[in-house]
């Protein structure tokens, strides 16, 4: 079994437009930066797209509102993308807001095979408007859909080429959760290793989710509070 | 002393040894910088890490490691990480002993805004809906007033909510407020100030407790 791609273009050459598409991150924060980019070069359009944060101005997932290739979003925080907010404020992109935990465990859910849960999040809000509740004891829950998606982009550390993915440090954050929630789940990492050589202690994506593993070429990084300071200064993008 | 580090340090008093803590973006972030020495607290960040230390020399970042706030931070022994996934539900499990979130609004029942001005302000509620529903005890961290100078007291949000009776209690450079089934309760209140002039400043109406103590900071 060997799942690794030459490249990121070829990774992502058959992904149809109009697609759904979770992409790992928090922040800039373990980003899948050569997918994206890849992505990009393609400029297909009218993606939906559900990650946390939608990057910033100039970088991540900025690159594809900017390129015009978002039609939907689902995020629980976009503050730091200006552009998507006057786009959204114009009513040019269809943006849903959910909490955070909401939309971690809707993904969740997608993967495990759980069509819907009850959570306490969002009980008297905008978030819970339309949906049903319950009471359990003596609180009121909503109940919340999985979520799920044609392709997941995901960034891990080091992979082999069965997909075992492990994560670094805060990179970790939604990418094993996407992983698990999509019928095309595309692994980029730092580093490729030998079979074996991960401790299968350490694996925090076993290879059955994942189907293609490519290796990252060369990573920005870039630490966000720092980037916006300096994009604010007019130093950067 | 300023009055965010008035707040900040008054509600590092409030942490106890122990305790796992989830501290929101910006003014609550200080607290972590005032606890009192010989407490043992577990940071949290929602991005996925308990364990949380001091951001790290310019240099040093490491951007693999920050918190959800999107700053370099450091590690301290014994820390550890977890997914997204993981990360909520230990806050929805209540499994955090407190959490500490800034606030646009807070009124007399305990409701919370804190996300977004309609047709002004697009950002998110990012991980905010979650702890507020989750975490033991909810202390909103805020300025009495609004820049210009409006009550953020209210007795009734006008903003889009972030959650429904599930503020405990607010802290202001003013006093400690204790959100109660009777309404809001002054407990503590700043050096040099009256009762009546945080009234004043207040929307909301207050009742001034007979048990009334100054508002002690670190």
């Amino acid at each position: 079994m060997d799942k690794v791609v030459a490249s990121a273009e070829e990774a992502v050459a058959d992904i149809a437009v109009g697609s759904t598409i979770m992409l790992g991150g928090f922040g800039l924060c373990g980003i899948p930066e050569n997918l994206i980019a890849a992505l990009v070069r393609r400029r297909i359009t009218g993606l939906h797209t559900i990650s946390n944060n939608m990057g910033v101005d100039g970088f991540g997932m900025g690159l594809m509102l900017e390129a015009g290739m978002i039609a939907s979003h689902i995020g629980s925080y976009v503050g730091e993308n200006r552009r998507l907010e006057q786009m959204v404020l114009k009513g040019e992109l269809d943006l849903t807001l959910i909490p955070q935990g909401t939309l971690a465990e809707r993904i969740r859910a997608g993967g495990a095979g759980i069509p819907a849960f009850y959570t306490p999040t969002g009980l008297g809000t905008v978030v819970a408007e339309g949906k049903e509740t319950r009471q359990f004891g003596d609180r009121t829950y909503v109940l919340e859909t999985a979520l799920r998606a044609d392709v997941a982009f995901v960034k891990a550390w080091k992979g082999d080429r069965l997909g075992n993915l492990v994560y670094r440090k805060t990179a970790r954050n939604f990418n094993p959760v996407m992983a698990t929630a999509a019928t095309m789940t595309i692994a980029e990492v730092e580093e490729l290793v030998e079979p074996g050589e991960l401790d299968p202690d350490h694996i925090a994506t076993p290879g059955i989710y994942v189907k293609r593993v490519v290796v990252g070429e060369s990573y920005q990084k870039p630490i966000e509070s720092r980037f916006i300071r300096e994009r604010m200064a007019g130093g950067a993008a | 002393m300023n009055g965010k580090e008035r707040i900040a340090r008054r509600i590092a008093r409030e942490v106890q040894d122990g305790f796992y803590v989830n501290l929101g973006i910006g003014l609550p972030t200080m607290i972590a910088s005032y606890l009192p020495p010989g407490i043992d607290v577990v940071f949290q960040s929602e991005n996925g890490m308990l364990g949380v230390g001091a951001p790290p020399a310019e240099v040093e970042a490491d951007p693999d490691l920050i918190n959800a706030g999107k700053q370099p931070v450091t590690e301290l022994p014994g820390c550890s990480y977890f997914g997204s996934e993981e990360s909520f539900a230990m806050i929805r499990g209540g499994h955090m002993d407190m959490s500490v979130l800034g606030a646009m609004q807070v009124d007399e029942g305990g409701n919370l805004a804190n996300w977004t001005i309609p047709g002004k302000m697009v950002k998110g509620m990012g991980g905010a809906m979650d702890l507020v529903a989750g975490a033991r005890r909810v202390i909103v961290a805020m300025e009495h007033q609004t820049k210009d100078g409006e009550s953020r007291i209210l007795k009734r949000c006008t903003l889009p909510l972030t959650g429904t009776h599930v503020v405990h209690d607010i802290v202001t450079e003013l006093g400690w407020i204790k959100v109660t089934p009777q309404g809001l309760v002054l407990t503590e209140i700043a050096e040099g100030i009256e009762p009546a002039e945080v009234q004043a400043r207040t929307e909301a109406t207050l009742t001034i407790s007979p048990d009334l103590k100054p508002m002690i900071v670190n």
